[in-house]
């Protein structure tokens, strides 16, 4: 199964594995990432994200992210949910789930779909800080040397 | 030619415009790019900011050709994940 959804509401990792598992026995391993609102960045402390994107694109960045990991690896399923609108610390903001036969698979392809949606999916972070101000996060250079480790 | 051109993030504030559409007759992202930073500020010193760009919503660089109807988009470096 191929899943990419871009959506406010929050998602539940659990039922979504199980949906996924549900009746095959060819799975040997799944890998989840998920990804959480932090309270603090760069020192501040952070009352509210909220996280843009740009429709119609962000949708077929994800997909050609998910085609290309499916590619290079073996694997049985790929969801990717990236939340957008408001968000709280502690909030859930992107999953990435990959399931396959082999362990090596899951693992690699999960890591690389993150490194990938980091540095090609059009979303952009804006920051409420709790003295009112507000600020967009800065792209990292880090981001950029992790996405570049899987250039072949 | 027309094209859309579309602006997000920090850059669509910077600009206060989010959307566009240009008669235009540049051939690349960065012939456009000129035409843009032509128009003075706060266009000018916007673009000199690192920005992305992307062509009917596919990365592009900055040789790549626009025709006819063409949706460009340009933005700040992507923070999500």
């Amino acid at each position: 199964m191929r899943l990419i959804r871009v959506q406010q509401e929050d998602f539940d990792a659990g039922s979504l594995l199980a949906e996924l598992r549900a009746g095959r026995s060819d799975i040997g391993a799944s890998v989840m990432f998920i990804g959480y609102v932090r309270d603090l960045n760069l020192d501040d402390h952070i009352q509210a994200l909220r996280l843009e994107h740009y429709p119609g694109m962000t949708e077929k960045a994800l997909e050609e992210i998910v085609n290309e990991a499916i590619s290079r690896w073996d694997l049985t399923d790929v969801a990717v949910i990236h939340r957008v609108g408001e968000l709280r610390p502690s909030d859930q903001i992107v999953l990435v789930a990959v399931t396959s036969a082999h362990r090596g698979d899951a693992f690699a392809a999960c890591e690389f779909i993150m490194d990938y949606l980091k540095t090609r999916a059009p979303f952009w972070k804006k920051e409420r800080l709790k003295d009112g101000s507000s600020r967009w996060v800065e792209a990292r250079s880090s981001d950029d040397e992790a996405a570049e480790r899987w250039k072949e | 030619m027309t094209i859309r051109i579309f602006y997000f993030a920090a850059l669509a504030e910077q600009l206060d415009c989010r959307s566009e559409e240009l008669e235009t007759g540049a051939t690349s992202a960065s012939e456009l790019i000129g035409i843009l930073r032509a128009r003075g500020e706060p266009w000018r010193s916007a673009f000199d900011s690192r920005i992305q760009v992307a062509i009917n919503q596919h990365l592009a660089g900055p040789a790549d050709s626009l025709g006819d109807g063409d949706e460009v988009a340009f933005f700040p470096p992507v923070t999500g994940g």
